[in-house]
């Protein structure tokens, strides 16, 4: 009894493998990895297919795109430290660069090789307060005032919290006729007011929305406006200051990985295809501003006109990633200083 | 326990019995505070949980819960969590038997450390787990390029999942095995032996019928284990969807996509997987209370 017992388990098991072997092996076709960052779930989710109908209109052939998302800083590590991606769409030109820096994985001028900076839509930093907004937060300058509580990610693993901390030190320059102290100041009471800080964009929005914690989000106007569109705008609302920061998310194509796994004309075509009109629609309806101008103008009432400052006029992110970000820069020292 | 009791008519000795009597029978207000506390608690911590989890994953209908359970990134989610347990728990468990065998049977230099050794996973926190195969096989790591050059995949893979999983489900048999077979000693081992029986026989005939119920329990916490990592495996996962994230994972996707349905429809599928375990677990240490 007992060996046919044994046998008739073993059979299970060699069932069950073999049924996990056929199933991974049906999808025989080439296939690229987009490692993205947080925010872009819904955008990539629209795009590929748009894509992938594309590619098989151009080539007859059809492609799979997958995906992966975390915080901007982490996945670059990721792809670093060998996460195959065939292209990177990250949230910042700082965590792109270490893809050639640490691992020579792109060329040094990847940044040349698209238009506009390698960003096929820009994006800024805005607030969301619940309805009614009770602390009255019109502006950055009301953030620092006295028991506001602020929700915003940590810049040191968030690019969308290095934009946030960036356009927050832009609005204090600009307004303390640059005395970098004051700046200082600034942020530091900035910071003090933050009642969590997450790793990533969307794990801040959780806090705010799911959890209940802190009277403003500081993100992503693209991620503002989606919380809106999935709570609900009688729950919501969107504040845009007067002064904010041109945030350009970059793309790339991982060369030395693309090539690797020959599907360096499918990532090429993958981000290029980006700049068309149908998939800048795409990029306007996920409330991303798209680079396109007719497309732009076709969203324009969708997004307000505000004053912003763009990365370069700051030093480019080289210098910020230095003065900011690294250890024993300007975050650490307030933050630290803060408690 | 009533029975147990019987009124003392003597005057008061030194008779420890008395002692006893009085500490087993403890005042009725007590007996009901300290049941009710340990029920509350286990409602509040283990039963509420469970119960939000399915409502959450029912809030919008038995249809919208077998919608997303069919998702093929959910579908992918469960077989690879299923493809993990079944590759790392019988190697688990041929290793947690070799290495009890090796510790109980024999005498060696480094006995001991090879216990600690064995540990080693439970003190350490999963996420270092996951670290070590990053730092071992990644790009930058020791074995990268080689692995590179050969087009070896193992982090941000599958055999890096099934790798962390290994790692800190190692000690489960083991850890349930070693006492047990202390105990037991191999005296019964020795006379088998003695009897003329061949080595496998005598595992086979002596050894794995005493120990069958203590493995069965190590097997199937190695198994719940295996089923549940997260720390390690988000490590080593690079979170490809409908790839490389495992039940546990895809729990956090769904619910960082805003699809709570999703999230704790998958969810729930680990609770149930869970709670058959425990099922089964109940089971065997019902049967072997019988024995």
């Amino acid at each position: 009894m007992k060996s046919i017992n044994f046998i008739s388990y073993k059979q299970i098991i060699f069932a069950l493998v073999a049924l996990l072997m056929a199933s991974t092996q049906a999808l025989a076709e080439r296939t690229i990895l987009n490692v993205s960052y947080d925010p872009t779930r819904e955008l990539y989710k629209e795009y590929n297919p748009l894509f992938i109908k594309h590619w098989q209109e151009k080539t007859k052939e059809t492609v799979e795109v997958q995906q992966s998302h975390a915080g901007s800083g982490k996945q670059s590590r990721a792809v670093i430290d060998g996460l195959e991606a065939d292209v990177v769409t990250l949230a910042l030109a700082y965590d792109v660069d270490q893809l050639y820096k640490q691992a020579r994985l792109i060329p040094e001028n990847w940044q040349t090789l698209l238009p506009n900076n390698s960003s096929p839509y820009t994006s800024t930093i805005v607030f969301i307060v619940r309805k009614g907004n009770s602390k009255q937060i019109k502006d950055w300058s009301d953030l620092v005032k006295d028991g506001v509580s602020i929700v915003t990610p940590n810049p040191k693993t968030s690019g969308g919290a290095r934009w946030n901390y960036l356009a927050a030190w832009a609005y204090a320059l600009k307004h303390n006729n640059n005395s970098e102290d004051a700046a200082k100041a600034f942020i530091g009471k900035l910071f003090k007011n933050a009642a969590v800080l997450d790793t990533g964009a969307r794990g801040s929005t959780t806090s705010f929305v799911e959890r209940g914690i802190g009277d403003v989000l500081i993100t992503w106007e693209n991620e503002a406006y989606l919380v809106l569109k999935e709570f609900g705008a009688d729950k919501y609302e969107v504040v845009t200051p007067s002064f904010s920061i041109l945030a350009e998310p970059p793309v790339t194509v991982v060369e030395k990985v693309a090539k690797k796994n020959g599907n360096e004309d499918i990532a090429k075509e993958y981000l290029s295809y980006l700049y068309s009109k149908e998939a800048q629609d795409i990029i306007g309806k996920n409330f991303y501003r798209p680079s396109d101008k007719d497309i732009a103008a076709k969203y324009a009432q969708q997004f307000p006109q505000l004053e912003l400052i763009t990365i370069a006029e700051l030093g480019g992110w080289n210098e910020a990633q230095k003065k900011h970000f690294a250890d024993d820069g300007v975050f650490d020292q307030i933050y630290t200083g803060g408690k | 326990m009533h029975a147990i009791v019987q009124p003392s008519t003597k005057p008061l000795t030194s008779n420890p019995s008395t002692t006893i009597r009085s500490a087993l029978q403890e005042p009725l207000w007590l007996k009901i505070t300290l049941i009710a506390i340990a029920l509350g608690f286990i409602f509040l911590f283990l039963c509420l949980p469970l119960l939000i989890v399915l409502f959450h994953a029912f809030a919008k209908g038995v249809g919208a819960y077998w919608e997303a359970i069919l998702q093929p990134d959910t579908l992918a989610a469960i077989k690879l969590t299923l493809l993990t347990a079944l590759v790392t728990v019988p190697a688990n468990t041929l290793f947690g038997i070799a290495a009890a065998w090796a510790i109980t049977r024999f005498e060696f230099r480094g006995k001991s450390l090879l216990t600690t050794l064995i540990d080693l996973p439970f003190s350490v926190s999963p996420v270092i787990s996951g670290v070590i195969f990053v730092l071992l096989f990644g790009m930058q790591g020791y074995f990268g390029e080689w692995l590179r050059d050969h087009d070896i995949k193992i982090v941000f893979a599958i055999p890096g999942i099934i790798l962390a999983t290994l790692f800190v489900t190692f000690p489960f048999v083991a850890r349930q095995l070693i006492p047990l077979m202390q105990e037991m000693g191999n005296e019964e081992e020795e006379a088998a032996l003695s009897l003329g029986a061949s080595s496998w026989k005598m595992f086979f005939k002596v050894t794995l019928p005493n120990i069958k119920w203590a493995l069965l329990y190590g097997v199937l916490l190695c198994n719940a284990r295996a089923m549940g990592e997260f720390g390690a495996v988000s490590v080593v996962s690079g979170h490809i969807r409908g790839l490389t994230n495992t039940l546990p994972l895809h729990v956090e996707v769904s619910y960082n996509d805003y699809q709570t349905v999703g999230a704790f429809a998958s969810a729930s599928i680990l609770a149930g997987l869970a709670v058959v375990t425990l099922v089964l677990k109940t089971l065997l240490e019902w049967k072997q209370g019988n024995r």
